[in-house]
């Protein structure tokens, strides 16, 4: 016989129990909602992305490979332009997201949980963007497995002690873990959706599940592999942008030869991936109706994130300045004097230090942290700045090199600007391939914030 | 220990560098006595002629295109009364310590037995990290593959690869005389080469013998010689890069050659 106390507790459990599950069948039919139901201005928007991938990025593309690298603005000393820009551009916007995700998952940051998925997928998706960026700077791009380490019967090798196969590496590195580490933590999402969708979805999501079902096993070998890979991810990405770095920092270029330059380009790189988050989640939110997962605490939380990175690029961004000035060689007080007071490169720096250094100091007030307009505008702002960045120390410092005769000037031609436009439209593609596609924000975690928590 | 860190250390090294790296047949060397150059650009005109250098036209040239592997840098000094013009020839300086060697990922550019620096156009694939990473400007890259027209193309030099687009080049210091002139001496049974065997066409042609080449490790050849001089100097030496090519200042009836 049970005493009365005892089965009302058990009353409540179980209404508790109901209430959750139904919570929690909530979470999953909003979120597999998300990847059935697309309304047309979806297949609007993906028309319009894929067109412009192929109209601004592949048809100028064949056409600067049939016809050779003088399409673009490049020229003798300026020979490297906004396609490294570019590249160096999508390589920093990806260093926020698996980064990100990776570190506040080993500090049990609760707030990760809504925005990780989409944070990772941009990650991903940008490094892809820059890969790509290396074959259209690449003068001869068919040859690119030259660049890969393959035993031949020529017994050709690599240069390992160039900074470009340093990059190989890093980024192949990086691309690989980042899309494991994607995977692995959709892995239990997967096979939520797998239960919940039928048709030619179903046969892909139960491949992409691997069986998935939800013991206590395979929770706690899920967990142990993904800490695995967060602990691994941390290092990874530092070393993938100071690697980035040194393809300027091991020449002697003044302006490129900056020893401060791999912890600058990691915290940019932070910085304007944090930016990105901040413009991505504020669109996920609107278009995919997610304000109950995504909310305007998320915001604050990366605002916060920005203001301390904003901070640490001014100091660093003023250091490097100071230091090149205090060296006092002639080249570069040059490439200094020029990048600083000769216009167009002025007006660019000064709108650089107002977007990066200036504006997101507005961060520092909580209404503005809480406003998705306001941090949206200016974690665009901060894109533009950063991207700017990149181009003033790329396209200064080569056309001042050390001997004034061979001094020219660039401008980046049609060519150029129409392939870094594809480049956008080229990620937003994926992007909105990857809405509808994968779970786009971490069922199984998201229910953590509304329940208990996850099996360890 | 310490012995044993040292013994794995000289290992690796014998084992990361070929045996030319230590020893070298040859260290070509160039030595442009500015005292004797006239700036009459002879020496561009024979390198275009002899190593099938691209004629790129009006257009690119105004756009630092132009394919001179080797060029007369000039320099206007003060306004109209008091014009001072200043001219110099520059060639790729075959460093000692190439800064471009080091960027190449494929190996394309890489310092061979005779101590020059080569380009290995077959295997470039145009990454410009080399011409970044030079200090003095003189790699130039194939931005499009340029045609000579019908009767034209009968003037390539056969000695010479003809490059398309998508390659770095630069000057060769004439390798391909400087391979033959080695062949010949291999087939008469003598090695090293005589001082004066081997002439690039720049050097060949100047019509007043401010070019003069040789090898660097030969203490009785002109060049080493010559390099003796008070007037000798290197192009941004400072950047320890260890060019091959020395110059010979320019001694002129004013304070500035007084100094020195």
């Amino acid at each position: 016989m049970k005493t009365p106390s005892v089965q009302v507790n058990r009353l409540i459990m179980e209404s508790k129990e109901n209430s959750q599950r139904a919570l929690y069948e909530k979470v999953n039919q909003d979120i597999v909602d998300t990847m059935t139901q697309s309304g047309s201005h979806y297949y609007l928007a993906l028309g319009l992305s894929f067109f412009g991938f192929i109209v601004f990025w592949i048809i100028p593309w064949i056409y600067q490979l049939i016809t050779g690298q003088g399409l673009t603005g490049l020229n003798t000393p300026s020979v490297w332009g906004i396609y490294l820009v570019n590249f160096v551009f999508w390589i920093g916007i990806s260093h926020s997201g698996t980064l990100l995700s990776a570190i506040l998952f080993i500090t049990e940051t609760p707030w990760r949980r809504a925005i990780y998925r989409s944070a990772e997928a941009m990650t991903f998706f940008s490094v892809l963007t820059a890969a790509f960026f290396i074959f259209v700077h690449m003068g001869r791009p068919w040859n690119f497995y030259w660049l890969v380490p393959l035993p031949n019967f020529r017994y050709l090798w690599v240069n390992f002690s160039s900074p470009l196969m340093f990059d190989v590496f890093a980024i192949g590195t990086y691309m690989t873990s980042s899309a494991i580490f994607l995977y692995f933590g959709s892995i239990p999402d997967l096979a939520a959706v797998r239960d919940r969708v039928t048709g030619w979805r179903k046969t892909i999501y139960t491949t992409l599940a691997l069986g998935w079902r939800g013991t206590d096993f395979e929770w706690h070998w899920l967990f142990r592999a993904y800490t695995f890979f967060a602990v691994l991810i941390v290092p990874l990405a530092v070393s993938v942008h100071s690697i980035v770095s040194w393809d300027f920092a091991l020449s002697n270029v003044a302006g490129f030869a900056e020893t401060i330059f791999a912890p600058y380009f990691v915290v940019g790189a932070v910085y304007s991936g944090s930016a990105g988050i901040i413009t991505l989640i504020a669109i996920l939110r609107k278009t995919l109706k997610m304000e109950k997962y995504i909310t305007p605490d998320h915001f604050n939380k990366v605002n916060m994130l920005l203001v301390a990175l904003s901070l640490i690029w001014t100091y660093i961004n003023i250091l490097e300045i100071m230091t090149s000035y205090y060296a006092n060689n002639i080249f570069e007080n040059d490439i200094l004097a020029y990048r600083l007071w000769t216009p167009p490169y002025s007006y660019l720096f000064r709108l650089m230090i107002l977007l990066n250094s200036v504006f997101p100091l507005l961060l520092i007030f909580k209404k503005v942290r809480f406003s998705i307009t306001l941090s949206v505008l200016i974690s665009l702002g901060i894109n533009v700045g950063m991207w700017l960045e990149r181009y003033l120390i790329i396209a200064p410092s080569l056309s001042r090199k050390f001997l004034p005769y061979m001094w020219h000037n660039y401008f980046p031609s049609w060519i150029e600007i129409s392939i870094t436009l594809g480049s956008f439209c080229f990620f937003t593609m994926l992007f909105l391939l990857f809405v509808k596609f994968w779970p786009s924000v971490s069922i199984y975690e998201v229910k953590e914030d509304c329940g208990i928590l996850l099996k360890k | 220990m310490a012995g044993l860190f040292v013994k794995i250390m000289k290992f690796l090294r014998t084992y990361r560098r070929p045996g030319y790296f230590e020893k070298p047949d040859h260290r070509w060397t160039m030595v442009v006595d500015l005292d004797r150059c006239i700036g009459c650009t002879a020496c561009v005109t024979a390198c275009y002629a002899e190593n099938n250098l691209s004629v790129v036209g009006k257009e690119d040239c105004g756009n630092s295109r132009n394919m001179s592997w080797i060029r007369i840098e000039k320099y206007v000094e003060g306004e109209f009364p008091d014009v001072k013009i200043k001219f110099i020839p520059i060639m790729c300086q075959h460093c000692g310590k190439a800064p471009c060697e080091v960027a190449c990922p494929t190996y394309a550019t890489y310092h061979n037995q005779d101590g020059l620096n080569v380009q290995v156009y077959n295997r470039c694939v145009g990454t410009f990290t080399c011409a970044v990473y030079c200090p003095y400007d003189v790699r130039r890259f194939n931005w499009f593959s340029w045609k000579r027209e019908k009767p034209l193309d009968e003037q390539y030099n056969p000695d010479v690869t003809v490059r398309e687009k998508g390659v770095m080049e630069k000057c060769t210091f004439c390798n391909h005389r400087i391979r033959a002139a080695k062949d010949r001496a291999k087939d008469e049974g003598r090695r090293p080469l005589r001082d004066g065997e081997v002439v690039p066409a720049c050097v060949q042609s100047c019509p007043s013998g401010a070019l003069v080449f040789g090898d660097g490790l030969d203490p009785d050849s002109k060049v080493s010689k010559m390099a003796k001089s008070d007037r000798n100097y290197r192009l941004l030496e400072e950047l320890n890069t260890d060019p091959s090519v020395i110059y010979l200042k320019r001694v002129v009836n004013d304070e500035s050659s007084r100094q020195a």
